[in-house]
């Protein structure tokens, strides 16, 4: 196991650096610059060549690239020709926990409703219950983040007043936001908790559970529930992906200052290093995530070994 | 057939007309009533979206800045956006938007998708695993990040417009709408699910005796691969992508919402709820017709996904 995880951290270096290798020529394969300034804003051409000289933007590419790369060696990211003064490290380092408390919270929201609901829906399979929360699961899944936020906030905040519509910081705060991200992926885990768990039901040594005698709950927590998660921990992977796209809308829509913002930002403004330090640090995550996954795998389905 | 037991004397054979996979899924379908009504309203969707011109009361992008942010009324049945645009006539147009994106970026994706996984099963071995590990490269990376350069770099593209084939394509682009660049983004990006189930299925569908005939008799391998590996291939292979039709369209609104989607004026529901989103506090009627619009399109490509799907297999139905 040890070896696999080491094998799995080599594997994902290369992996990475064709990323930014991707990324980084994509970027500058872009028309326009990051100082290209138009209006009232505009600057001399003198002084935007010496911006560009500045911050070695009119080498060859390869070299920037080189530079770039020589850099990230020594863990430095870059200034942010956006944000002046403000280097990359210190924008991430102030953003990063912010849009990490917001994933892990609507996971763990995610979680803790889905798996519940999807495990009371096949234990009372074509109930009243199942149809309910089958279909209360349906509309999570279709109703978008675009739509539940601005409709949770003028609910709750607009009307009703409970909450707060917006930022981050004090629990009462992070409610909406969690929510708004968590019940797609709650309705999501439900349908397939509840499909797996279904099928686990069926299998001979559940019977042979019921023949012994087993009381059902131990049934249900002890056999089924244990091999019934295993679908749930293979989605995990790309559930957390949709985390991580899901918090750009949320944190616009709730103005909270995370790292999505940056994501979408810095591509538009042409902040050529900024981009290159937030794609990093998703493509980590999910590199980390991932990983996490696989090994959370391996430990529920002793099958399972990767050699 | 039905056979109806009997005395050997007296054993009836009932031949009943062969029915098809696809009649029996039909049927099937038709029984599920939530599928029916989606199928209904999908229908119902896509003429409005055809004949939006004679539905909607007015254009799409005409509006006096006097009516801004009109109540609904007599003059605007749903009331009427920041510029004075009618949210009636924007909704019925927007679901032009949602629905090509639906469209194009399914066969976009289908097409490159299934081609992908036909050569990867067929071929197998050496150009199988090379293939495939290729997909597994590309799933492994965040494909947000590329849709969001690509949408930046066709905008830009757009801007500074350029002549030869890029003008012609940035020509097509700015006729639609802002909506070309987004299919090709869309479309393109999302094609890896459908290669690895198009592949394992032709993997196993290479296994069985209609092949190795095919084989025998001397068939082409390019006519294996089309008249007899895809037809197998293609039911299964529909349904799937159906059931990723409802995320073209949010992954389309959320572009919008975000400003990297269509171009304005051109109304896409994800546009209207970002308009409607920044008047929330003052004027909330602009954001309900379409994110309901949004709401329950996405919710009857999921009804008719999952119809479809339960339909063609008979192991998901749980009984």
């Amino acid at each position: 196991m040890f070896q696999y995880i080491i094998r799995r951290i080599i594997w994902s270096i290369p992996v990475l650096l064709a990323l930014t290798v991707a990324v980084f020529f994509l970027m500058h394969a872009i028309p326009g610059g990051p100082f290209d300034f138009t209006g009232d804003k505009s600057i001399p051409n003198s002084v935007r060549e010496n911006l560009l000289a500045k911050y070695h933007l009119d080498e060859p590419l390869w070299q920037q690239y080189g530079r770039f790369l020589w850099d990230l060696v020594q863990g430095d990211l870059g200034p942010s020709f956006r944000y002046k003064g403000r280097t990359v490290n210190d924008i991430i380092k102030d953003t990063l926990p912010i849009s990490a408390q917001l994933g892990v919270l609507s996971l763990a929201l995610a979680l803790i409703i889905g798996i519940p609901a999807g495990v009371l829906s096949a234990l009372k399979q074509n109930s009243w219950i199942d149809y309910g929360s089958t279909f209360v699961a349906v509309l999570g899944l279709s109703i978008p983040n675009v739509v539940l936020g601005p409709l949770l906030i003028w609910i709750f905040a607009l009307k009703l007043g409970w909450l707060p519509a917006a930022l981050w910081g004090s629990p009462d705060r992070m409610i909406l936001p969690t929510i708004t991200l968590g019940t797609a992926l709650s309705a999501g885990i439900a349908r397939l908790t509840r499909a797996s768990l279904l099928q686990v039901i069926r299998e001979d040594y559940i019977r042979t559970a019921h023949a012994k005698g087993l009381r059902e709950r131990m049934v249900v927590v002890r056999h089924a529930l244990r091999n019934s998660l295993i679908p749930v921990v293979t989605i995990l992977g790309p559930l957390f992906a949709a985390i991580l796209t899901g918090t750009f809308v949320v944190e616009q829509i709730f103005g909270i200052p995370g790292l999505g913002k940056h994501f979408v930002n810095s591509v538009g403004n042409r902040d050529y290093p900024l981009v290159m330090g937030v794609t990093l640090t998703y493509a980590l995550a999910l590199v980390i995530a991932n990983l996490l996954v696989d090994i959370i795998y391996a430990w529920l389905d002793p099958r399972i070994r990767y050699d | 057939m039905a056979i109806v037991e009997g005395t050997p004397q007296q054993s009836l054979v009932v031949v009943r007309k062969p029915r098809s996979l696809f009649s029996e899924a039909f049927r099937q379908l038709l029984r599920n009533k939530l599928a029916v009504i989606s199928g209904i309203f999908i229908i119902l969707l896509i003429l409005t979206a055809i004949f939006a011109d004679y539905i909607a009361p007015s254009g799409f992008a005409e509006g006096r800045l006097v009516d801004n942010y009109a109540q609904p009324g007599v003059e605007f049945p749903l009331g009427a956006d920041f510029m004075g645009r009618d949210v009636l006539s924007r909704t019925i147009y927007g679901a032009r938007v949602s629905l090509s994106v639906a469209i194009v970026a399914a066969t976009v994706s289908l097409i490159v998708g299934l081609v992908y996984g036909l050569i990867a099963g067929f071929f197998g071995g050496r150009v199988d695993d090379i293939m495939m590990r290729i997909v597994d490269f590309l799933y492994g990376l965040p494909i947000l990040i590329f849709v969001i350069l690509l949408q930046v770099y066709f905008k830009a593209l757009d801007r500074s417009g350029g002549t030869g084939f890029v003008g012609l394509i940035v020509g097509i682009n700015d006729r639609l709408g802002g909506l070309f660049f987004l299919f090709v983004a869309i479309g393109l990006l999302n094609w890896l699910t459908m290669a690895r189930i198009t592949r394992g299925l032709v993997l196993s569908a290479r296994q069985k005796e209609f092949i190795e005939a095919a084989h025998a008799i001397g068939s082409s391998r390019f006519r294996i691969i089309f008249r007899h590996l895809l037809p197998n291939v293609l039911g299964p292979c529909l349904v799937q992508e159906t059931l990723q039709i409802p995320g073209y369209i949010l992954l389309e609104a959320f572009l919008s919402f975000i400003g990297l989607g269509v171009d304005s004026p051109t109304p896409s529901w994800g546009i209207m709820i970002q308009e409607g989103y920044q008047a929330l506090r003052s004027s909330p009627h602009i954001i309900f017709a379409p994110a309901a619009a949004l709401t329950v399109t996405v919710l009857a490509f999921n009804f008719l996904g999952d119809g479809l799907r339960d339909a063609l297999d008979p192991r998901q139905r749980g009984n």
